[in-house]
């Protein structure tokens, strides 16, 4: 990387997992402007957090199939995003065997998400 | 950037993390690290309290609760601007990604992050900030 300006990281020279990471983070980047923005402004300017209570969800939100693929699509979107965006930094600041140990507990950690994430939203059944 | 230019290496350790040659460039690669760690961090919280709604309904209210206390309303705003940070000036490096001619004009693009991210952030944190002062105590 030195050499490079850093004002973003630049697209990597060779085809490979370098580059499909690079545009992957690129293409969840225009989703998420769209989804997380909208989520975002859904959740706490059209509703207040305080009324959206578990039972709100599980009643009205999660009432819609429609809404729980979106949901579940932009569960799966920002943890690709941010978790490639994590292994970014890790990669910056940490070299050799502790980059290897901290990037193979971040995948345990993306796991783990996708599976509570993935389980609340697909299982609880509609009302 | 012009090809061949040769650049001085990032220093390494803390002043290697937040100095960076300065200028616009610098501030909004520095602002995207902070907001996308910070963002990250949310996203953790924010899968495990919605993994209660199934798992623990009485506890996701609980924690609700204090989403909607006037210090979780605060934090809630900082998130909202973190948020909305980043993902202006994602689009901003998107649109140089993709063409990279406009980078000559990433002076211009970041002004028009910031002139978006106040136009459209401060009636943002009002709506969201507003129930401290409304609500009754």
């Amino acid at each position: 990387m030195s050499g490079q300006p850093r004002s973003r990281q630049p697209r990597p020279a060779s085809q490979g997992r370098e580059l499909t990471f690079w545009l992957l983070t690129r293409y969840s980047a225009v989703a998420l402007f769209v989804l997380a923005l909208a989520h975002f402004s859904m959740t706490h300017f059209i509703f207040d957090p305080a009324e959206q209570t578990a039972e709100w969800i599980t009643q009205m939100r999660w009432n819609s199939l429609a809404l729980r693929i979106l949901d579940w699509s932009m569960l799966i979107i920002v943890l690709t995003h941010s978790f490639l965006g994590m292994r970014t930094v890790i990669m910056d600041y940490l070299k050799g065997t502790t980059q290897g140990v901290v990037l193979a507990l971040l995948w345990i950690l993306a796991a783990i998400l996708v599976v509570l994430g993935s389980n609340v939203v697909l299982t609880l059944p509609m009302q | 950037m012009a090809r061949g230019t040769t650049l001085p290496a990032p220093r390494r350790g803390i002043r290697g993390a937040i100095a960076y040659r300065g200028g616009e460039g610098m501030l909004a690669w520095a602002f995207h690290r902070i907001s996308g760690i910070a963002v990250w961090a949310f996203v953790i919280l924010h899968v495990i309290d919605i993994y209660l709604v199934g798992g623990n309904p009485a506890a996701y209210n609980e924690l609700l609760q204090i989403y909607a206390s006037p210090p979780g309303r605060v934090m809630e705003t900082l998130l909202g601007a973190a948020l909305f940070y980043h993902a202006l000036n994602g689009m901003r490096i998107v649109v140089m990604d993709l063409w990279p001619a406009l980078t000559a004009y990433h002076r211009q693009l970041w002004r028009i992050v910031w002139i978006t991210f106040f136009a459209l952030g401060l009636p943002g944190a009002y709506i969201i900030l507003k129930p401290i002062w409304e609500l009754p105590k």
